[in-house]
């Protein structure tokens, strides 16, 4: 399998954020986004402050920026969402570039924007620095039950694979001149879905035997 | 549709993550059942087949495009407590390692899109297969039905968390007209993708699906002789 290191958004590195454990930097990451999510959306020096810790740890990871910045583009249509806000919100209404806005809207907007685009950076920045197994190793030690553990690694193990199925999936499908966006070929879409779910599913089956073989008990070995 | 952080306040957000965590530590019991000690490894390649079918976009007009959910079609493939358990790993690891769907909003997520997606698409299958002729052929639409409803009924799940905890001051109703409205749409969408996908894995391999064996495990062996073929 051409998995293993580089897998999914994790950027390689040796830096602190890098080398710390698993555990802590989710439990950092959840109470840090609980923090910033409870934060009232007036306080906009705690705001600085929340962004100016985020940003530090950034730097302390030496991913680079631009590396991130490329990949907020997750927040784009909530972001599209929140722009709306004001224009359909309630309350007094107010006059900005000569456009008819609600005052609460316009705040409650900001409130989403900065709340939103901390949460993704704070996301993206543990995706970046923590490779899936470390990932696995902290959520197993913050007592995560085992079965949803061991589910997780297989999905990441497996992810490429299927993925690159799919992938090829498309690539015959186009290459005979389907479009699989277009509703008029979704039920070659869906042929090709349902093969890669009897494809799946018959690897899962594969694996399990291959495991038993090799003297799985329904746990993993540490 | 992975609602972000900051949407709702914190209290609503702790709260969901409660209600998700208590139907996941439920679906875990339940999922013994369906895969009994299977249930890792396949539960692990359905999540894998879930997150690959939600990477395909399909328009919806406004020039804004769609996925699947996928939480009707995988409780059918797979049984309801295994689809709940996908669906919830995919939501994790779509938050934890790809920044979609806020940290925070992770148990909201799980909720909408694990819990009442799957529960209301298991709910309307098993009460269309009661009611309907008992023919594998007729699982395929009972799915689509199923799909159909589960899109709406998760977006008006969503705005009634709005309402109780959301952070912007929009009216409920302008919100479920919003939501609704434009969630029958894609509603429609994921009916015709899982009511295909449903049909070519129950005219290839029945016996696969959840939701069709107690209707393949009805059926005997017909021995139809040359004559009679043509």
């Amino acid at each position: 399998m051409g998995a293993g290191h580089g897998h999914l958004l994790h950027y390689h590195g040796h830096s602190v954020v890098h080398r710390a454990p698993g555990h802590v930097k989710v439990v950092a990451l959840v109470a840090f986004m609980l923090l910033v999510v409870a934060t009232p959306r007036e306080w906009l020096w705690a705001f600085g402050v929340e962004a100016a810790v985020l940003l530090g740890v950034v730097a302390l990871s030496r991913v680079p920026a631009g590396y991130l910045a490329k990949r907020m583009v997750v927040e784009v249509p909530f972001a599209v969402f929140a722009l709306l806000v004001p224009f359909v919100a309630t309350g007094p209404r107010t006059e900005l570039l000569g456009l008819s806005v609600s005052e609460t809207g316009l705040v409650a907007a900001w409130g989403l924007l900065v709340k939103g685009t901390l949460g993704v950076l704070a996301s993206l920045t543990l995706a970046a620095t923590t490779e899936p197994e470390e990932l696995l190793r902290g959520l197993t030690r913050l007592r995560m039950p085992d079965l949803i553990v061991q589910i997780m690694g297989f999905m990441i193990r497996y992810l490429s694979v299927v993925i690159g199925e799919l992938g090829r999936m498309m690539t015959s499908m186009r290459s005979r001149g389907a479009d699989p966006r277009w509703p008029r070929h979704w039920p070659m879409l869906a042929r090709s879905l349902g093969a890669l779910f009897i494809r799946s599913y018959e690897r899962g089956e594969r694996v399990h035997l291959a495991m038993l073989s090799r003297g799985y008990d329904g746990r993993l070995p540490r | 549709m992975h609602v972000p952080d900051g949407f709702l306040d914190a209290p609503t957000s702790v709260a969901t993550g409660v209600v998700a965590a208590g139907g996941v530590a439920i679906a875990l019991r339940g999922a013994r059942r369906e895969l009994d000690d299977r249930t890792a490894p396949m539960a692990g390649l359905v999540a894998a087949f879930v997150f690959a079918a939600q990477m395909i976009n399909f328009p919806v007009g406004a020039g804004t495009s769609g996925h699947l959910m996928g939480g009707a079609l995988a409780a059918v493939l797979v049984g309801p407590w295994t689809a709940v358990l996908c669906l919830s790993v995919v939501l994790l690891v779509q938050g934890l390692l790809m920044a979609d769907g806020g940290i925070t909003a992770l148990g909201t997520n799980i909720t909408l899109i694990g819990l009442v997606t799957v529960v209301v698409g298991w709910f309307v299958f098993v009460a269309l297969r009661r009611v309907l002729p008992k023919r594998p052929a007729l699982v395929a639409p009972a799915a689509a039905v199923a799909a159909f409803l589960s899109v709406p009924v998760a977006a008006a799940v969503f705005t009634l968390l709005f309402v109780i905890g959301g952070t912007a001051p929009v009216e409920g109703a302008t919100v479920l007209k919003a939501m609704v409205g434009w969630h029958v749409v894609i509603g429609i969408g994921e009916a015709v993708i899982t009511g295909l996908v449903v049909g070519s894995v129950v005219a290839v391999r029945p016996d696969l699906v959840y939701g069709a064996r107690p209707l393949v495990a009805g059926r005997t062996l017909e021995i139809r002789d040359a004559e009679a073929r043509s």
